[in-house]
């Protein structure tokens, strides 16, 4: 198995993950590649309104989120939590990847998407992406073995 | 049969069963059939609606789901009804939406409904206005099936206009 090195906080701490999928085994899926990358999972939602109440309660650095779900969609779950928290870094996790779907999202506020199966050296390079954003919040993220980074 | 439709489903079932299920996989089997869909073991049947219009069969033995809910998961399953249920919903799921991003990217549009789930006895209505194409991929949990019956939906529309109005 491919090995990671740890995508950290600027405090050093594991990134904190809240993973939102209706599917069971998506969702374990996702964890076991959080695991990997050294972050850690503070919440699970199954549907958009779980995620917005688990967002507020948790206040997680990365929200990776489905879209088609029961209840809410995850277009409009980001939606709303981008409008109550600006800063919020979502990326999407959907099988359907088709452009309308990305730029709606993208639109909404998402900051990056990834189309399922998830392969995790994929995942990794766009949450080191979305974590490089913004340096104030969440720290660089550490290179790869054997990078050089400049 | 338009095999330009049924393509991208094929080629999606194949990279979505190679990546998730971590192993190579091969088509063993490939057949037309234009009777009602016998099931093999649980399926998924996923509705389509629009510029084209079908549905596609996902088809696997119990057995075999256990298998790829283990390796979806990354550990040890136990089986259960619920858990062959997901298995196959997150499958087609995956299969599903692979295809359509292609097929929507070609500039088709169309609705995907959910997934319904068939574990009961009785058979699985097919189409009875279309024939379908039933793949068998051999994957490394085992043999999964695909019964795809898709055609553009103005074919449908001529089709109707062509039989005379009973007054």
């Amino acid at each position: 198995m491919k090995q990671f090195a740890a995508l950290l906080r600027k405090d050093n701490q594991p990134v904190r993950y809240l993973v939102v999928d209706d599917s069971v085994f998506a969702r374990k899926n996702l964890i076991k590649m959080i695991e990997m990358f050294g972050g850690e999972v503070a919440g699970e939602a199954g549907d958009g309104l779980t995620a917005i109440a688990e967002f507020n309660r948790i206040n997680p650095d990365i929200v990776l989120m489905d879209i088609t779900m029961p209840q809410m969609e995850g277009i409009e779950a980001v939606e709303r939590i981008v409008r109550q928290h600006a800063n919020a870094r979502v990326v999407m996790v959907s099988s359907v990847g088709y452009q309308e779907n990305i730029l709606a999202a993208l639109q909404k506020g998402a900051k990056h998407f990834v189309q399922k199966p998830v392969k995790p050296e994929v995942l990794y390079e766009i949450l080191r992406y979305v974590l490089s954003d913004d340096p104030n919040a969440v720290g660089a993220p550490v290179a790869l073995a054997g990078e050089h980074r400049s | 049969m338009r095999m330009e439709l049924i393509q991208p489903f094929i080629n999606a079932a194949d990279a979505v069963f190679a990546e998730s299920l971590q192993g190579p996989t091969k088509i063993v089997d490939l057949e037309m059939d234009e009777d009602a869909y016998r099931r093999k073991g649980v399926a998924a049947l996923i509705a389509i609606k629009g510029d084209i219009e079908g549905r596609v069969i996902l088809d696997l033995s119990p057995e075999v789901a256990i298998k790829v809910a283990s390796q979806l998961a990354g550990t040890e399953i136990a089986a259960s009804e619920q858990v062959v249920k997901e298995t196959v919903c997150e499958l087609a799921n995956m299969v599903i939406g692979n295809s359509v991003t292609l097929l929507n990217d070609q500039g088709f549009h169309f609705k995907v409904f959910p997934p319904e789930v068939h574990m009961d006895e009785t058979g699985l209505a097919g189409s009875a206005d279309t024939e379908a194409l039933v793949i068998c991929i051999e994957t490394p949990c085992g043999n999964i099936y695909l019964n795809i019956a898709m055609h553009y939906l103005h074919r449908r529309r001529q089709e109707r206009n062509a039989i005379p109005a009973l007054d």
